[in-house]
């Protein structure tokens, strides 16, 4: 089975892997690069606990080739805290306790940031909507809703 | 498994015609890495369309009509104001699809290529009387939206033939179309039905209509006697009633775990009759 070498830029750095072709972005992720913050849920594009963005918009990882990626940046959960300081987002889980054995939270983390970078003040409607392929199992979702309309408002300066 | 990210659809068709194994074209890869992943179909060659030059362009035509390029994904339709202005129904059949994950990758072609009877945007784009342009081994044709699904995840494009555009006809004066579909939740699932309904009005009357059905066949398909039904009326209920029957009566669907045949055929009334009276409203400019 010949391998593909594959440059990339995954958290604002250049990053290089050899893959093979039937290998997903999210086994990339997780087993080459060591980001292992992206989960496997479902391998199916069902529960988004996988979910990365690519050229800056929200994909399942576990549904993009690995050798898709050549020339492309991908972001994932890693990269949301800067220099230690966690996001609004991730301090606004916390507080709620919107997680509970948390495999689905960086999913849920970078869906969230795709939406506030689109929309700052989204109604609970359009959150809920965003979010409908981001599946928990645990903590039920108005902890979750909750904790990004109040990082909305912390972002948008308004709490 | 060989990857080929081609860069030009003359190679993606002499890649296909050549290769002796299973072939895939990869759109956004939703059903086809699934299927992959779920060691359903198991290509030897996949061949990425998504680097040929104009694949994610959506233009309007001189005539009005609009070209939408093979790899344009569900969110980038929705965010083309325009097209959405033209065209509602065939939007928010295809914004229906999955997750915003989901829609961050998938194309109409891909949905249409895939030949699930439940594919969302299909009925919308044979309603619309789309078409798409397709190259193969013995050339280029253009062939109607209605003419490819064959059965079950079969279509009726030839081995090594490859779709590089879909067309929209020009919206013209007065004209409305909407897509309905039923699932047992508000979000994430297949269709148990499907309907599109496209028409246009000329004072109250309607002039032209097209009705297509999902998930209620082996394929999506155009139930010519409903839009019939239609046709000369002002939408008043003896018209919708005869949509109902009309759509009903075409319905040849299976019981499975997300309907009955018979609830499938029931559901499929019901829609039609909603359906229409949305593209009759946008058709008057009273919504969106
Ligand atoms: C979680 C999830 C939810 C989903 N929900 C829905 C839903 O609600 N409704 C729905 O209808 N579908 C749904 N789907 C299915 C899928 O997302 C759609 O069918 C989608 O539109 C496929 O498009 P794609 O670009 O990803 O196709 P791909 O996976 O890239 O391709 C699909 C098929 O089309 C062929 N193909 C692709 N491009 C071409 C081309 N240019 N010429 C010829 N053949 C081509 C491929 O070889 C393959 O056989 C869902 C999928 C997932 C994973
Ligand atoms: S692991 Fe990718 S969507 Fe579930
Ligand atoms: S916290 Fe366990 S799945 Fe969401």
């Amino acid at each position: 089975m010949s391998r593909i070498h594959i440059t990339t830029t995954v958290n604002g750095e250049a990053a290089e892997f050899l893959t093979d072709p039937r290998e997903t972005l999210l086994d990339v992720l997780r087993n080459q690069l060591g980001l292992t913050g992206s989960k496997e849920g479902c391998g199916t594009g069902d529960c988004g606990a996988c979910s990365v963005l690519l050229d800056g918009v929200l994909v399942s990882s576990c549904l993009v080739l690995g050798v898709e990626v050549q020339g492309k940046t991908v972001e994932t959960i890693e990269g949301m805290a800067t220099d230690g300081a966690l996001h609004p987002l991730q301090r606004h889980f916390i507080e709620h306790a919107a997680l509970q054995c948390g495999f689905c939270t960086p999913g849920i983390l970078v869906a969230a940031k795709a939406l506030l970078a689109q929309n700052d003040n989204p109604t609970e409607t359009e959150i809920r909507y965003w979010l409908a392929g981001n599946l928990c199992r645990c903590t039920g979702y108005d902890k979750i809703v909750r904790a990004v309309q109040d990082a909305a408002a912390e972002m948008r300066g308004a709490a | 498994m060989r990857y080929h990210a081609v860069g030009s659809f003359d190679e993606a068709v002499r890649i296909s015609a050549s290769a002796t194994g299973v072939t895939r074209f990869l759109a956004g890869g939703t059903d086809v890495l699934v299927q992959l992943r779920a060691g359903i179909v198991q290509p030897d060659d996949i061949i990425d369309i998504k680097h040929v030059p104009g694949v994610k362009d959506i233009t309007r035509r001189a005539d009005g009509g609009w070209d939408i390029g093979a790899a344009v994904s569900g969110v980038e339709l929705g965010a083309h104001a325009a097209l959405c202005r033209d065209w509602p129904g065939v939007v928010e059949g295809m914004r229906l699809v999955g997750s915003t994950q989901v829609q961050g990758r998938a194309t109409l072609t891909g949905n249409l290529c895939n030949g699930s009877p439940a594919a969302d945007s299909v009925p919308g784009l044979m309603a619309a009387g789309a078409t798409v342009s397709v190259t193969g081994p013995e050339g280029a044709r253009v062939m109607a939206v209605a003419d490819i699904p064959k059965s079950p995840g079969k279509t009726n494009l030839k081995p090594g033939e490859v779709i590089t555009r879909v067309h929209l006809p020009p919206r013209g004066a007065n004209g409305g179309d909407s897509y309905l579909r039923f699932i047992p939740r508000t979000e994430m699932d297949i269709a148990v039905v499907g309907c599109a309904v496209n028409l246009r009005i000329d004072g109250d009357t309607i002039t032209e209509a097209t009705v297509a059905l999902g998930a209620v066949a082996p394929t999506v398909m155009l139930v010519p006697a409903a839009g019939a039904a239609l046709v000369g009326s002002t939408l008043d209920d003896a018209a919708l009633d005869a949509l109902v029957i009309a759509a009903r009566a075409a319905c040849r669907p299976i019981s499975d775990k997300r309907g009955t045949a018979e609830f499938r055929i029931e559901v499929a009334g019901v829609l039609a009759r909603r359906a229409a009276s949305i593209a009759y409203a946008r058709a008057k400019g009273e919504t969106a």
